[in-house]
């Protein structure tokens, strides 16, 4: 781990990729007889945008729930920041600085967005129950605290306006740029983006894409995403994972990824003589 | 004329003004902007230190006098503060439209030779980075928000902040010079260059003076007794004139306070946090605030519905009486206090003008219902008349003579004259030096006594001596059988109507008018949300038959309406059509202000007017359309053409005699 972590480049746009962060090795996850993941292994580096990408039930949402420690897979060890990681409740990954969004949005729909996106911040108050029932003393410098820093985020990603909309009256588009912010909040070191873009159109896309770009290069944050659309993924990623009915059967810059013809055979579907 | 270059007690300038607050209301606060979500707060004293970092910054960076330096960007402290500083170190802000496309922005700063600019973010500098090419001698850009921009090269890319950081450790080695350059400033010195928004031909840069601005904002604060403690709105494009007399001009001579809203998303929320006590708007924003109050009222419940119909038919009533201190009787006032406690006071607090003195509206002419619903409500609401080159004010209305058809009597050191055509005009301490580096307009424009040809047809109503506009000189003319063509009376009918938008009337020259109708896309939506219609785009909205014969009605009663006037009875519309597209800024078919250029709109669609007169019951047409990032693409439909009811016009005879 020693000689990779200090492996670090530049990347044509200025972007500074560091060592690996986080490292999948020989993972194998099962439901019952099903082999969702079979034997993979890829690393994600600091503060570079990797992808996740594979056909209808390759098993990629399967990864993400592993990363983010919602499965433990049967085999394989997952190294989080060169240490291994033993089995843990998603919560406790949380803490550990691994933040995610879902695919099919889970909001508390009743809820402001602002109050949504507070909920990102849940794990970082220590206030007594006491003090939070008097609010007074540790539970209001840390609300405080933790408004300034989700006013930063609906600043980044210019949702003041819908601040106290209920997320119920949200279009589709706007919930997933909250879910967002809601991962933000809790200032991950590694962000997960199951399906970002899924369902929206070409505009939202444009402006989602932007925005993770932008996550990346002014907060550093290191982001794994799940995507379909193969456009914005070759746009957006340093490096992309390709799946095929749960095993590994590429892994490199978009560049390779689009020439290797296991991956041309298996997700494009385009046939070659 | 004789003028002193030398204002009394020194305060020739803005700078000058600004030392003056900071002494004088030191404490007070001079800007607010609402961000992350609070209102952050300065006084002019905190003002004074900004301004004055910023501006050694830019002594440090090399700006010289005369320079020119463009500020695009919304409605920022920091931007007013940019051009003050500007000004103090003999410099000449140029605000431009920050959403001007690449192509506007280019011909305005090549034409000035901007060398300096200080813009909002990314998105802009990228604009003027690509411009740039056309620029002979651009040399930096700073920029407030660092977003997106650490990868850019710097050496000529500076963010706001170290400029005003770098300015105050020079402060030791600059401050003499900066003392030099802002003693220097005079009444005659530049103090603004603002460009036209270009109705007719290229952007032309409107040279305004210190005079112009100190003088003009004296006079109309002591007309309408504006003082340090008032509150103003600053959300209309930095790069309006408007904007620039009230929330530098008026603001630096009262010592008023400067509110900026959070983003263009917000303005309505955080217009109501504030609650300015000065307030401007165009007509369409009164229009909208209108349509979307009577969309809620709609949706509400039964009780809320009968109590606001009741009760804004009351203040209709005597509303409008009691604003003017004309007598109303005892028990109407009752009824209206009672109004007040629950529809007006509660109404006019979710508009943010609850504590409104003076409210204006101009830019074009406001319809009479849509005035009559906010004087009702007890605002002050009046009407001036003005434009760049004026510094804006020409005319304007007192307290307690205020009407929807008039624009007022002429402002505070205005003269008025109307020639024979019926064009307007006018000779004022605000009218501008020159525009820039373009003698023959200047000369055209302004005569060598200092008359302005306003290019608006009017006449002095006789009654009471207020100002009334008829349409632009060039806009009114004549139908075939000579009597009086002016489009603006009947589209402004049409656009009373919460569901229509914009309406373009055609009829010059030819036998009978007819009319281009835009529908408003959150009204006419909400009705069809509310009725179970479906649909799928704007396109296919505007040509739903109910929406057509909701459309029908509103244009057979403006027809009824227009022929009672007999000067007026032959702008009935006789056939329309709804457009598939909204008219556009981007198309070209609007100015940025949001004024139809009618000409263009005539060329580009002159295939629909064709159809209009020659009686085709539908029409196939396609329409090219320019997307916010400049690509282009196009929409084809199928346009139902409709006849309406028109009125015979019996008094024809009368009005012949």
């Amino acid at each position: 781990m020693n000689d990779m972590s200090q492996d670090t480049y530049v990347t044509d746009d200025g972007r500074t990729i560091g060592g690996v962060v986080m490292e999948m090795k020989n993972i194998t996850l099962r439901f019952g007889g099903v082999v969702a993941i079979k034997d993979i292994s890829f690393d994600i580096r600091q503060g570079e945008i990797r992808a996740i990408i594979g056909p209808n039930g390759a098993g990629k949402s399967s990864m993400l729930n592993v990363i983010s420690g919602f499965y433990n897979p049967q085999e394989g060890d997952v190294f989080y920041k060169g240490k291994k990681r033993p089995p843990m409740r998603p919560y406790k990954v949380a803490q550990q600085g691994i933040a995610r969004t879902f695919q099919n949005i889970a909001l508390f729909e009743g809820m402001s967005v602002l109050d949504n996106v507070m909920t990102g911040r849940l794990h970082q108050s220590n206030a007594g129950i006491l003090s939070q029932a008097l609010w007074k003393g540790r539970a209001e410098r840390e609300e405080v605290a933790n408004r300034e820093a989700v006013e930063k985020i609906i600043d980044f990603l210019e949702i003041q306006s819908i601040r106290k909309t209920p997320v119920g009256r949200l279009p589709y588009g706007l919930k997933k740029r909250v879910e967002l912010a809601r991962a933000l909040a809790a200032e991950p070191s590694i962000l997960l983006l199951d399906e970002p873009m899924a369902g929206m159109n070409v505009e939202e896309k444009e402006d989602m894409s932007r925005f993770i770009l932008d996550v990346n290069d002014e907060f550093g944050t290191t982001i794994a995403l799940i995507e379909h659309d193969m456009g914005v993924v070759m746009d957006l990623s340093d490096r992309v994972v390709v799946m095929d009915y749960g095993k590994k059967i590429g892994d490199g810059t978009p560049d390779e990824v689009r020439n290797n013809q296991d991956v041309i055979d298996a997700y494009l579907g385009v046939a070659h003589d | 004329m004789e003028q002193s270059s030398r204002a009394a007690d020194g305060l020739g300038s803005i700078p000058a003004l600004l030392q003056r607050n900071a002494k004088q209301f030191g404490k007070k606060a001079a800007y607010r902007e609402k961000e992350f979500g609070i209102w952050q707060s300065w006084t002019w004293k905190e003002t004074e230190e900004e301004i004055e970092a910023f501006a050694l910054g830019l002594l440090e960076l090399g700006v010289s006098e005369g320079d020119f330096v463009s500020i695009i960007g919304r409605n920022r402290p920091y931007f007013y503060w940019a051009m003050v500083a500007i000004q103090s170190i003999g410099a000449v802000p140029v605000p431009v439209y920050q959403d001007s496309a690449a192509e506007e922005m280019a011909h305005i700063l090549s034409n000035c030779g901007a060398k300096y600019a200080v813009v909002e973010d990314q998105e802009q500098v990228d604009k003027v980075i690509e411009v740039q090419e056309h620029l002979t001698d651009f040399r930096h850009m700073i920029y407030i928000d660092p977003r997106g921009l650490r990868k850019y090269d710097h050496t000529r890319l500076h963010q706001y902040s170290t400029v005003q950081d770098q300015g105050r450790a020079a402060r030791g080695k600059l401050m003499s010079e900066l003392e030099k350059r802002r003693s220097k400033l005079d009444f005659d010195s530049t103090c603004v260059m603002l460009y036209t928004s270009g109705t007719t031909g290229k952007p032309k840069g409107v040279v305004l003076s210190n005079r112009n601005i100190i003088k003009t904002a004296q006079n109309t604060c002591e007309f309408d007794g504006l003082k340090a403690g008032d509150e103003v709105f600053a959300y209309l494009p930095m790069a309006w004139v408007g904007d620039f007399i009230f929330s530098i001009g008026q603001a630096y001579w009262t010592g008023l306070a400067v509110n900026c809203p959070e983003s263009a998303e917000t303005v309505s929320s955080d217009l109501r946090e504030i609650g300015p006590t000065y307030f401007f708007a165009p007509p369409p924003v009164f229009e909208k605030h209108l349509t979307d109050v009577m969309i809620r009222m709609e949706d509400a419940g039964r009780l809320k519905r009968s109590m606001f119909h009741h009760y804004m038919a009351h203040a209709r009533k005597v509303g409008p009486a009691i604003l003017d201190g004309r007598p109303v009787s005892l028990l109407d006032r009752l009824k209206y206090k009672m109004g007040e406690l629950f529809v007006y006071g509660p109404l006019k607090n979710t508009l943010g003008l609850s504590r409104v003195r003076v409210g204006y509206t101009a830019g074009e002419a406001i319809g009479p219902e849509l005035f009559e619903f906010y004087r009702s409500l007890g605002i002050n609401l009046k009407q001036l008349y003005g434009q760049t080159e004026a510094s804006v004010f020409i005319t304007m209305q007192p307290n307690g003579e205020v009407r929807a058809d008039t624009v007022g009597v002429p402002a505070p050191d205005v003269e008025i004259r109307i020639d024979d055509s019926g064009e307007i005009f006018y000779r004022s301490p605000g009218v501008f030096v020159e525009y820039f580096n373009n003698p023959e307009s200047t000369a055209s424009t302004k005569d060598t006594e200092g008359w302005v040809a306003t290019g608006d047809a009017g006449f002095f109503d006789k009654n009471n001596g207020h100002l009334r506009i008829i349409d632009r000189v060039k806009d009114v003319g004549k139908l075939a059988d000579g009597s009086m063509f002016a489009p603006k009376y009947v589209e402004n009918k049409l656009k009373f109507f919460p569901d229509v938008l914009e309406a373009v009337l055609f009829g010059n020259e030819r036998d009978r008018c007819v009319a281009f109708i835009n529908i408003d896309l959150t009204a006419v939506g909400n009705w069809a949300e509310r009725n179970n219609i479906a649909y799928a785009s704007y396109q296919e909205l505007a040509g739903h038959p109910r929406v057509l014969e909701t459309i029908q009605e509103h244009v057979e009663t403006v027809n009824k309406s227009v022929a009672e006037d007999p000067m007026l009875s032959g702008c009935q519309i006789h056939r329309f059509l709804v457009l598939h597209k909204e008219l556009d800024a981007d198309d070209g078919e609007m100015t940025r202000t949001r004024k139809v250029r009618r000409k263009i709109v005539e060329e580009k669609f002159s295939d629909l007017i064709t159809a209009l007169y020659d009686g085709s019951p539908e029409i196939h047409t396609k329409t090219e359309v320019t997307y916010e990032d400049g690509r282009k693409g196009s929409i084809s439909a199928t346009l139902d053409l409709r006849d309406a009811k028109v009125v015979p016009v019996a008094t024809q005879k009368v009005a012949a005699e």
